[in-house]
């Protein structure tokens, strides 16, 4: 039993304990949300551990390691997704995204020094990020209901077990010794919460129910990743989406 | 053969059109499509046009409100339907509010939304540029949607528009909503106000937005 083992049945564990114990209030419901006292609460409880260690810790992160070193960071770590992208961008069968990819991380891993220096972005080649939840999803697996993911944040069925895959695909899960990746995923956390300072302080004033607001652009977003798009080539230009938005100005 | 291509540009662009309806209005006839210029080519030259007066003041990479605001005022406002906006994330309820609710509801959410829109442009580096995806048809639809990707980063960033056709703009398009990485702007807001009208109604719904851009402004 290693490690990765005993995360996947945490995350499963957790995901049914908040199926479990929600309560399910009637009145002014999203139908994809039936569990939203619960999610709101392990939301608090997020934002609560937010606020008291990874926000102060990522703010001194951001102020005080040399920019260089926080670039290379981000690009190993950048690179080790890019991988596992270009296989979940194949196996969603879109050749140019795993094109693109898959040679930006052969680039960056061949003369960027395991993706310490990120050439890719410089020629031009840019990332297409792709996970297993998106994969499940082109292949029909339905979304399931949202959930509020101690920790990992905004989720739902369907893309907890994609993120389960996610993290055992990534290499740096193989890593040895342990200590070393604790650390490395210690630092990639942070580095990750650091690039997201200050939209956070975005959010809360565009927001007028930050909970109503993430879940429904987590909702929206999700769906426009794993919808099957039928004619690549058509993407420039649609009537519309063939969709009419329906108007009450009128 | 130079003639020609420019010919075949003004053709594509809707200068056709606009020939074709000037003399439609000369000799008394409505015409049916006003569209003055291709929506793609309206929506690249006003975001690329919007991104080189970003990249060329500091103030205003730097998020200065102010001066965001009045840069909106003038270049941007004319372009976008905020009555459409705020109708469509209403709802319904859109109906029962009275006209001084309705423009009340309009100047809150527009302020709003303008927030939204200085975070972004505070985001943008030098070297950012837009890729507007090219047009396949011709625009006969009255309404279409443009997608576009803002790259130089290491990520191309996804932006779509809804595009109406109206015969108020020089343009001939006005933008009523906006995706940024596959989430649209207007609807995410329906659940919230929503919330908002069944638990104190559309007053209330007014005087929290007003209260948050209020606050917003203290900061």
């Amino acid at each position: 039993m290693n490690g990765r083992c005993v995360l996947a049945l945490l995350l499963a564990t957790l995901t049914l304990l908040s199926v479990g114990c929600a309560s399910v209030s009637g009145q002014g419901q999203h139908p994809q949300d039936p569990y939203e006292t619960t999610n709101r609460q392990v939301s608090d409880f997020n934002d609560s551990i937010d606020r008291s260690l990874l926000k102060p810790v990522a703010t001194q992160y951001k102020q005080t390691v040399p920019e260089v070193l926080q670039s290379g960071v981000k690009n190993v770590f950048g690179n080790l997704t890019d991988i596992w992208s270009t296989a979940n961008n194949a196996m969603q069968l879109k050749p140019m995204e795993t094109a693109e990819t898959g040679l930006r991380a052969a680039v960056n891993s061949v003369f960027g020094i395991y993706g310490l220096i990120d050439w890719g972005t410089r020629i031009g080649l840019q990332r297409h990020n792709a996970d297993f939840g998106q994969t499940l999803g082109y292949w029909g697996v339905p979304s399931g209901p949202f959930v509020v993911l101690p920790i990992f944040g905004p989720s739902n069925v369907r893309d907890t077990v994609g993120l389960v895959v996610d993290m055992d695909q990534n290499l740096w899960s193989h890593v040895d010794p342990t200590a070393t990746r604790y650390t490395g995923t210690a630092l990639r956390v942070i580095d990750k919460r650091a690039e997201f300072l200050g939209m956070d302080q975005q959010l809360d004033q565009v927001a007028l129910d930050k909970y109503a607001f993430i879940r429904d652009a987590y909702l929206q977003r999700r769906k426009a990743q794993t919808q099957r798009v039928k004619d690549d080539k058509d993407r420039g230009y649609g009537p519309a989406d063939g969709i009419k938005e329906e108007r009450y100005d009128q | 053969m130079r003639t020609f291509n420019i010919f075949l540009r003004f053709v594509r662009q809707g200068s056709l059109r606009l020939i074709l309806a000037t003399l439609g209005m000369v000799i008394g006839i409505q015409a049916p499509v006003m569209a003055l210029e291709a929506p793609d080519a309206f929506m690249q030259r006003l975001s690329s046009d919007m991104l080189d007066t970003v990249r060329k003041d500091p103030a205003l990479k730097a998020g200065d409100l102010q001066k965001i605001a009045s840069l909106v005022d003038t270049r941007l406002v004319e372009h976008i339907n905020f009555k459409r906006m705020t109708a469509s994330a209403i709802g319904p309820a859109w109906r029962q509010a009275t006209p001084e609710q309705q423009k009340r509801l309009i100047e809150e959410f527009k302020v709003l939304l303008m927030r939204s829109y200085s975070g972004a442009l505070a985001q943008v580096k030098d070297n950012y540029t837009i890729v507007v995806k090219p047009l396949r048809a011709p625009a006969t639809d009255s309404e279409v949607v443009i997608r576009s990707e803002l790259r130089g980063g290491n990520e191309p960033v996804a932006i779509e528009y809804r595009l109406e056709q109206t015969p108020d703009t020089a343009s001939g398009w006005r933008i009523y909503n906006f995706n940024l990485l596959g989430v649209w702007l207007v609807d995410n807001y329906r659940t919230q106000f929503a919330q908002e009208i069944n638990a104190k109604g559309i007053d209330g719904l007014i005087a929290t937005l007003s209260e948050r851009n209020k606050a917003n402004n203290r900061k």
